[in-house]
């Protein structure tokens, strides 16, 4: 009797995920030996290097996710939630004052050799206490109240993060937006944020003008497709924005014919034009939003006449309120500066290290950009250059294909499960690693500006590891709770 | 599979997985750029500079060798606390100079990066020894070795030219052939034959670390490249005779050109003041100090100077005139203190009167040339005065005048010949005639030419007729010279008509004293020297001596021009200096008769506009 329940409590864990996880750590602890690897090799468990300090990571990691398992009675963690994040939130702003500065954040907590990260366990506090909130009974995300708290759940520690510098760990909780679209967020708070970025990236890279016609182009789409009108808009709107594109060649080529090009092309600005269109194109949306008393409609002018306002405030953006380095993360990802011994040094040198590997690496401790120290943090947030270069692109692919694994193993797992809880907390864990993951390994292959996060699971230090390690069991822990019921 | 929520994330995370792998693929597959980085990256290519081929003189022996000079590097990220007094004690310099080195490594800390830095350059190996006892002590510094120049013989910095670092624009003019940091040789021989002299860099491979710290040497040294030492060059000068040039020349401006007439070869070239050969090797440090002196050293007058001829050019009106048939050798012509035309009148000095063709030289006769030279121009034969000057231009320029000779000596200058066009400018088309340019028939006004035009001219008299381009390299293995070198360049003049120009010129130094002649200071004995003077005027001052010789007359060696700025007569200092350079070539040594002379000579200070010597 008492074995068959042993028997089927084993069973009831979801082994695929902790095989995964395994892999992950194992193939981190690999690597960040390989990344400090020098000419004169020391044992993967000499703990005077980074490896050897990460197996005794690995291991109380595993004593972690044991007792977690084992020990901690799930529905535990429910009602501990609200306390979990108070105590957070509480630990994060103290680190503010209290903590260690590195690398011009205060974010860490010393305790003698141990350094740790509060910002790492305000991921699992806030999944929790998103979990414990949203699977309320009567809890309804289109509510206005419930809506404000549940930002707010998410907005206050990433305010503290914020204010402790370390804007890439806040970040990550954007992720959370994944998990509120799930959960019933309308769709097109994801489509607003997207357009924010390509609006942005547009201002920036190509001109505002651009920009505003991009805008403008997807507003009336919207509309279009809204009201199933898309012949027309193709007859009409399209070719109108086309009109406006060539508007500055136009006034170009005009200028060239007259005297003085300088000064027509500085008096009639293609924006004038722009604006001309816009106001009438307004108000012939406002008629027919009128008309149709459509909400959709009148929702698309203000979010057209705010897109433009965002256009317009991206170079104050830019230049006043981004800080000085991260604008210049952003300038060498964009290709506007190129600066391949400052700032874009990092990701130049990533890049380096990973293309060299290419199709099947240098080979374990052959790689010569991360052996010899040309990535810098290569153990901690660069450590995908190692695998890039070792084990090129069979088996960086496979590290991606591991990750993609556990997060669809997550968000699976999590669709299955009866208790809204586990759901909305499983949902949580997916978007936080997802976020780490392309952060992360975005930036090593300059997708994404860099930003300092690690690689879940990978990356050498032991509170990430271990707050990490703690996320996923607890879910695992949640999930096999889950099999009760079957 | 339905289209809701949970499938559209599924979907978001599939495509996301998709652009990382995609964006992988591309960086580590399709792109080889980055590969090519990633060899460069690891690898360090630390350069071997070659040493600088030898540059000897006809003789064999070494005009500019290679010496081994330590550069100090300093890569500041490596450099911890060291004691700045007793680094300072060790390189010879103020801990002043450390502390302000320091300084600005630091401020340029986010430039230099972990790169090394050149703190010092060319210390002597002594300084250097000193230094590397003691490095232990000062990490972060190391020397680097490094071949400098170095200069047996005193032949002077215009003629041997400066090797020195080069700079953005050199890289660019020579197609980046260069990298910063490489030298090159920038005036002089070393620019002449820099293609020859540089030599070819070789490189070691070492693997290194983001810190630029060396690992280990890549495939043990099999990739290295080993430095192509440069090729030696065999000048044509001979280093005996530069240095006694030098020493003749001190305190004096202007230049002394020695040519081998059968030849062309440049035995000498000595342009003064020039730059000493000790400050040569470092030439960066005096830079400003020579480039700032009113006396110009870096100015190689020799090729770059253009000065009027003077009296000298009298052989070249009296060849012409001979060759047009306007007057014979027994043609006599008149001299009154001078040469009336008009209500004016060219001034000449006092002596007999008439004289022949081979007295005017001897006894440089201003009246004789004016008659020449205006027969020349007024002979109905030619048309108009102008016309008759295009020709006179054009035998003029068979002797080399108003051209570049084409020596394989870099910058040298082409001087003028007046064209009929320049006066037709001057007066108006028409509006001149023969008297208007009278001053050219003594080798005044509107010409210029070069020292090194003059000796040519001197060579020409020599060869009675031809001469070969001056120049200054010879032919050694792997070195080639251009066969125009080998050429004889025909004047317009039949050899003939030499005969009694040169005799002239003999008589003219070997007629002694009291009986005319113009050059007798220049005489010595057996040597048989013909020359000529020339006493060209100098608007800023006193007039420049000029003085024209070869000898043997027979069997010409040597033929030399001098030309001395504001140093009045021809036969008060070029003369002589002229004439002691040919005995020093001929005899070896300068004969006790004019011991005193050479003494006057070498002490002599003519660095005043105007003297009264």
């Amino acid at each position: 009797m008492n074995s068959y329940r042993e028997n089927s409590f084993l069973k009831s864990i979801d082994w695929s995920l902790v095989v995964t996880y395994l892999l992950l750590v194992l193939i981190g602890w690999v690597n960040i030996y390989a990344s400090v690897h020098s000419s004169e090799p020391a044992s993967i468990f000499d703990f005077s290097c980074r490896s050897g300090k990460q197996f005794v990571w690995i291991v109380s990691a595993l004593g972690i996710a044991g007792v977690i398992l084992f020990v901690i009675n799930p529905r535990a963690w429910e009602s501990l939630s609200p306390l979990i994040y108070a105590a957070t939130v509480l630990l994060l702003v103290a680190v503010i004052f209290l903590g260690v500065e590195v690398k011009g954040s205060r974010s860490w907590f010393e305790f003698g050799p141990i350094r740790f990260q509060p910002a790492e366990i305000s991921k699992i506090s806030t999944s929790l206490l998103l979990a414990t909130v949203m699977s309320q009974i009567g809890y309804r995300l289109n509510s206005v109240r419930n809506f404000i708290l549940t930002a707010m759940i998410i907005l206050i520690p990433m305010a503290v993060i914020v204010a402790q510098s370390e804007t890439g760990s806040a970040l990550v909780y954007v992720g959370f937006v994944f998990m509120l679209y799930r959960e019933g967020l309308s769709g097109w708070i994801l489509f607003i944020i997207g357009m924010a970025i390509l609006l942005f990236v547009l201002t920036l890279t190509a001109s505002p003008y651009v920009s505003m016609l991009v805008l403008t182009g997807i507003a009336t789409l919207c509309c279009a497709l809204e009201s199933g009108k898309i012949k027309k808009w193709a007859r009409a709107v399209l070719p109108a924005i086309a009109l406006l594109a060539f508007v500055p060649f136009l006034i170009k080529w005009t200028a060239g014919l007259s005297k003085d090009p300088g000064a027509i092309i500085s008096t009639v600005r293609p924006m004038y034009f722009f604006a001309a269109a816009a106001v009438i194109g307004i108000f012939f949306y406002a008629y027919r939003a009128y008309r149709d008393r459509s909400l959709f409609k009148w929702g698309a002018i203000a979010s057209f006449i705010t897109g433009i306002l965002f256009v317009l405030s991206v170079d104050f953006l830019f230049n006043d309120v981004l800080q000085d380095h991260q604008r210049k993360r952003i300038e060498v990802l964009l290709g506007l500066k190129d600066d391949p011994s400052g700032v874009g040094y990092n990701v130049n040198q990533s890049m380096i290290a990973i293309g060299s590997g290419g199709f099947s690496g240098k080979g374990f401790l052959h790689g010569t950009q991360t052996t010899y120290g040309f990535v810098p943090e290569q153990s901690t947030d660069f450590i995908f250059c190692t695998i890039g270069e070792e084990w090129g692109f069979i088996g960086s692919a496979f590290v991606i294909l591991l990750y993609t694994f556990m997060i669809w193993r997550i968000l699976h797992d999590a669709e299955r499960s009866r208790e809204a809880f586990t759901r909305i907390y499983g949902y949580c864990v997916a978007c936080c690693i997802f976020m780490h993951l392309l952060i992360n390994i975005g930036m090593t292959m300059g997708l994404v500006p860099v930003i300092g996060i690690p690689l879940p699971l990978l990356s050498y230090g032991g509170s990430s590891l271990w707050a990490f390690t703690a996320m996923i069991f607890i879910f695992i822990a949640l999930d096999r709770n889950e099999k009760r019921y079957l | 599979m339905k289209i809701n929520r949970q499938n559209k994330i599924l979907a978001g995370l599939a495509v996301t997985a998709i652009i990382l792998i995609g964006r992988l693929f591309v960086i580590q597959i399709l792109d080889d750029s980055y590969k090519i980085d990633a060899s460069n990256n690891s690898m360090v290519y630390s350069t071997i500079y070659p040493t600088r081929g030898i540059i000897y003189d006809r003789n064999g022996k070494i005009l500019v060798g290679n010496k081994v000079a330590y550069d100090i590097l300093v890569t500041p990220k490596e450099v911890s606390g060291f004691d700045t007094l007793s680094l300072s004690a060790a390189l010879g310099v103020t801990p002043e100079f450390i502390k302000g080195k320091m300084d600005e490594y630091y401020r340029d800390r986010r430039k230099i990066g972990y790169r090394s830095v050149v703190m010092l350059k060319q210390l002597p190996p002594e300084t250097y020894m000193r230094f590397a006892e003691l490095a232990y002590k000062f990490p972060g510094f190391r020397g680097q070795p490094r071949s400098i120049r170095q200069y047996p013989y005193n032949a002077g910095g215009n003629l041997l030219g400066y090797v020195s670092e080069v700079d953005s624009r050199y890289i660019k003019a020579h197609n980046d052939e260069y990298k910063a940091g490489d030298y090159a040789g920038m005036t002089g021989i070393e620019a002449t034959c820099e293609q020859y002299l540089k030599g070819e860099k070789g490189y070691k491979i070492y693997l290194r670390d983001s810190r630029n710290r060396i690992e280990s040497s890549y495939r043990d040294g099999e990739m290295d490249k080993e430095a192509i030492p440069g090729k030696d060059i065999v000048t044509t000068i001979d280093a005996e005779l530069q240095n006694y040039g030098q020493a003749l020349m001190q305190n004096k401006v202007g230049s002394l050109v020695a040519i081998e007439p059968s030849t062309g070869e440049i035995l000498a070239l000595i342009s003064s003041p020039g730059i000493d050969v000790d400050v040569l090797a470092d030439i960066g440090r005096h830079y400003s100090q020579i480039a700032s002196d009113p006396l110009k050293p870096m100015f190689n007058r020799a090729v770059q100077a253009s000065y009027p001829p003077g009296s000298v050019f009298k052989l070249v009106n009296a060849l012409i005139g001979l060759q047009e048939g306007v007057v014979t050798p027994q043609s006599e012509f008149p001299c009154h203190l001078g040469y009336r035309y008009g209500n004016r009148k060219m001034a000449c000095h006092n002596h007999r009167s008439p004289l022949d063709m081979e007295e005017s030289i001897m006894m440089s006769c201003n009246a004789y040339y004016c008659y020449v030279f205006r027969s020349l121009l007024e002979d109905s034969g030619k048309g108009s005065v102008s016309q008759a000057l295009a020709v006179w231009d054009e035998y003029v320029s068979s002797f080399g005048f108003g051209h570049r000779l084409g020596s394989d000596f870099p910058s040298e200058l082409g001087g003028d010949i007046p064209t009929p066009a320049l006066y037709d400018r001057m007066y108006g088309k028409g509006r001149w005639k023969a008297t208007n340019i009278i001053s050219l028939s003594i080798g005044q006004g509107e010409i210029g030419c070069t020292p090194l035009h003059l000796a040519n001219l001197c060579a020409i008299m020599a060869n009675r007729g031809y001469y070969y381009i001056p120049h200054i390299i010879k032919e050694s293995e792997g070195v080639p010279i251009d066969p125009k070198y080998r050429e004889r360049q025909y004047t317009m003049v039949d050899t003939s008509y030499f005969h009694t120009v040169v005799n002239g010129m003999y008589r003219a130094v070997n007629s002694g004293y009291g009986s005319g002649a113009t050059a007798s200071i220049a005489a010595v004995d057996g040597l048989d020297i013909c020359g000529k003077t020339g006493t060209a005027q100098n608007p800023h001052g006193d007039d420049n001596s000029v003085f024209i010789c070869f000898a043997p007359k027979d069997d010409p060696k040597i033929a030399v021009a001098a030309y001395i700025e504001h140093g009045s007569f021809g036969a008060r200092w070029a003369a002589p200096i002229a004439s002691l350079l040919v005995e020093k070539y001929l005899n070896r040594e300068i004969g006790s008769p004019r011991k005193p002379l050479e003494e006057r000579m070498m002490e002599g200070v003519l660095l005043d506009t105007v003297n009264d010597k």
